[in-house]
């Protein structure tokens, strides 16, 4: 027997890449429990759907260049812009950046061996992989993909005949995978944290974790079952739902929006967290305001969950309700302007080094501040009144999703990549991509805003001549935006396997636990547990840490 | 063998964790419900007369015989909790064994209760209900839906629990290692104190 071999490569230095558990191969990686790997798994498929749900994007963009038919018929523009929203919210942006970089690093960054049920987390992934491939099937089968919108609003969606239900089925099986992950983040956080890091010595991004992680257990339930309610009333006509029996669509459209919502905060949140944790990296300071960046993110998560009915200020709700729907909306934008201040507060003074993460958090302050911003308008009843329903909602989603969420998730991935892979991507091409993506984006959805105040409705196939020169600006920043997105992505594939080898710990300068393990990290991340005597970015004069020069 | 005992030197057990795992769980089957119980009060208070009407053609009888049997489950699983802490395996399996026994009893009784209803013609899309007016149609969606979920619970209970008195049977689960027949235990309460709550609001008031 080899048993020593194997012993020898289960060494306690052996990489979890390399690392040779129970099982070898691609079962070593299907069946691990590993959340470095699992983490991967993720970014694989998570990638995946990223790539298929901006082609959607793409092709919907070019079918808008002109009024009329373009390139695809209208029912055709109805089912692509629905799996667009699907694929884009249900399968990455809310999975997005807990499922890879929280699974990654929260159990490194609170200085643990694992999360606290790792065969569950295993379990979140398949049904994750599940749901995806569900997601697939009703694009492929007989019956055509569904054409509702992501919202899947009554009664047109108990009335198309296209494939609802495995689409509806899906974003339920992904609802379950999402709480066990929200689930598992909190016992975590609540039993593995190092000995010595109380609650105010946890990374920032680790507190936007756990908030994330409450929101994803308290909200997706209700989109569970409102889902499952859809899914009954298309099959045994039970009528909780249909006018024509006496439901009330209207409360479909509360109930579907006490989760999706928060889930936009699901989204964000955890963006937030990674811009904390690059911003004192590459500032070269100790984050202002940590105690309130934290809270914050508990606040965000808090006053979140209660705005959910602005989404339906034209669906018919007493006067009453919608003040007070009003008002909590504007409140939300507190905690998140708090964050974005004590960002810039950072940043001033600071020895700034504009590495690729930190030129996409700043693209992503920017770009959030707009999205957040018009988000305010929204909530002011009498402009709602306006802009509901036209490409003006569709450009501050996209600028708080993509150039927020979208920027934050390349920001983790630039920031992290050598830590995860041990190999460094070409930053000077990264730079160069970033300001490509950063001048397509805007291009492509900053007209929205203006076209949509004009009254050009979301969602439709067709349009009046005067709005198209803001189709064509917007439609050649997708020419910009796609293939900038790609050329990331191959700077990073070429990356993993040609890239520059980093066994630095501390590439970056950065202050947190991560930076302290093996680079990349050892299977079980420490060797002996750390003990936690310090808060975390407590930079000190002149640290300046330049290994990055050499890396590249 | 010594891969093997590399790997078993890094499991870890929490039981805290494993039961605060369980509570959170247990709070969002409580909120999947609560969106049913929400759909319940607004439509109790658009259309009282109908529901008024609808809940007294509901069998109080078998449903009151229900919540006996259901109250009884559940005292039977605590019991087999104490049973599994004082080392008396055997008693802990009899317990979980009667746990299994009412829960399908309590299902039996369901699919006499549903079965009369389909007699009648009154489930949801039948003509019969159709031709009522829409207060009692949305009663009786609700009524399925609500007891329907709740009845999956139950029979997913009851997989659990047969799980669990396999476990106990091979020593899985013994007198010092318990959290799992404790946190099915949980599982199973959640699914009584659900029923606690279905019964009043559909047969009790009329």
């Amino acid at each position: 027997m080899s048993n020593e071999n194997i012993l020898n490569s289960n060494g306690n230095d052996v990489s979890y890449l390399e690392y040779k558990g129970k099982h070898t191969g691609i079962l070593g990686w299907l069946l691990s429990t590993d959340h470095k790997r699992i983490g991967l798994l993720y970014l694989i498929s998570l990638s995946i759907f990223l790539v298929v749900g901006v082609i959607f994007g793409f092709l919907m963009r070019l079918e808008l260049l002109t009024p009329g038919r373009t390139i695809m018929d209208p029912q055709t523009y109805n089912s692509i812009f629905t799996l667009h929203g699907v694929i884009m919210i249900f399968l990455f942006v809310i999975p997005g950046l807990p499922a890879v970089f929280g699974n990654f690093f929260l159990p490194i960054l609170i200085g643990a061996r694992d999360v606290a049920f790792p065969r569950l987390n295993l379990l979140s992934w398949y049904l994750y992989a599940i749901g995806g491939l569900l997601a697939i099937i009703s694009i492929l089968i007989p019956g055509g993909p569904a054409d509702t919108g992501w919202t899947f609003y009554i009664p047109y969606s108990i009335r198309t005949n296209t494939n609802v239900i495995p689409a509806l089925f899906a974003a339920f099986i992904l609802g379950f995978s999402s709480i066990l992950t929200g689930l598992n983040f909190i016992t975590t956080v609540h039993r593995m944290r190092a000995p010595g890091m109380d609650w105010f010595k946890m990374p920032l991004s680790v507190w936007s974790l756990y908030a994330t992680a409450w929101v994803q257990i308290l909200a997706t339930p209700i989109i569970g079952i409102t889902l499952l309610l859809v899914g009954i009333e298309r099959i045994f006509g039970v009528g909780l739902f249909d006018p024509a029996l006496g439901g009330d669509p209207v409360l479909y459209q509360h109930l579907f929006w006490i989760y999706s919502h928060p889930a936009v905060y699901i989204m964000i949140l955890p963006a937030m967290g990674v811009v904390s944790e690059i911003i004192p990296v590459f500032a070269h300071r100790t984050i202002f305001g940590y105690r309130f960046i934290a809270m914050s993110s508990i606040a965000i998560a808090l006053f979140g969950s209660l705005v959910w009915a602005h989404h339906m200020f034209t669906a018919g709700m007493s006067d009453t309700g919608q003040l007070i729907f009003s008002l909590l909306t504007m409140i939300v934008a507190i905690p998140s302007a708090i964050k974005v201040f004590n960002w810039v507060a950072t940043l001033y003074k600071g020895s700034i080094d504009l590495q690729p993460p930190m030129l996409y958090v700043l693209a992503f302050i920017f770009q959030f501040s707009i999205g957040g911003l018009t988000g305010i308008m929204q909530g002011v009843l009498s402009v709602d009144i306006q802009v509901h329903d036209t490409s003006f909602i569709v450009a501050h989603f996209h600028y708080v999703m993509f150039g927020g969420t979208g920027f934050g998730f390349f920001a983790a991935l630039h920031y992290w990549f050598p830590k995860m892979f041990g190999r460094m991507y070409n930053i000077k091409l990264a730079k160069r991509v970033f300001w490509a993506l950063f001048v397509g984006f805007n291009t492509l959805y900053f007209p929205m805003f203006i076209m949509g105040w004009l009254g050009m409705p979301r969602r439709y196939y067709d349009y009046l001549p005067e709005y198209q020169i803001y189709h064509v600006i917007s439609t050649i920043g997708s020419w910009i935006l796609v293939p900038a997105l790609f050329l990331m992505f191959g700077n990073l594939i070429y990356a993993l396997f040609k890239g520059v080898r980093v066994t630095e710990k501390n590439i970056w300068g950065g202050e947190t636990l991560e930076w302290q393990v093996a680079t990349p990290p050892v299977h079980e991340n420490f060797i002996d547990i750390p003990v936690v005597t310090e808060s975390p970015y407590q930079y000190k004069d002149n640290e300046l840490v330049l290994q990055t020069q050499e890396a590249k | 063998m010594s891969v093997q005992h590399s790997a078993a030197a890094h499991i870890h057990r929490d039981d805290v964790a494993s039961r605060m795992g369980m509570w959170l769980f247990l709070f969002t089957e409580l909120l999947l419900f609560g969106g049913m119980f929400i759909l319940y009060s607004v439509y109790r208070f658009t259309h009282p007369e109908d529901f008024h009407l609808a809940a007294k053609e509901l069998n109080t009888v078998i449903g009151t015989f229900n919540t006996a049997i259901l109250l009884t489950s559940s005292l039977t699983m605590a019991l087999s909790i104490a049973a599994i802490q004082r080392k008396q395996k055997t008693l802990s399996i009899l317990f979980q064994l009667l746990t299994i026994i009412l829960a399908l009893g309590f299902m039996v009784n369901k699919y006499f209760e549903w079965g009369a209803k389909f007699h009648h013609g009154i489930y949801p899309g039948s003509d019969t209900l159709l031709s009522r007016p829409s207060g009692e149609i949305l009663f009786f969606g609700l009524y399925y839906v609500m007891t329907g979920l709740h009845g999956l619970h139950v029979i997913i209970g009851v997989v659990i629990i047969s799980f669990m008195t396999v476990f106990t049977i091979r020593d899985v689960i013994t007198h010092d290692n318990y959290v799992k027949l404790e946190s099915a235990g949980l599982y199973w309460h959640l699914v009584d104190i659900i029923w606690i709550f279905l019964f009043p609001l559909f047969y009790l008031i009329t």
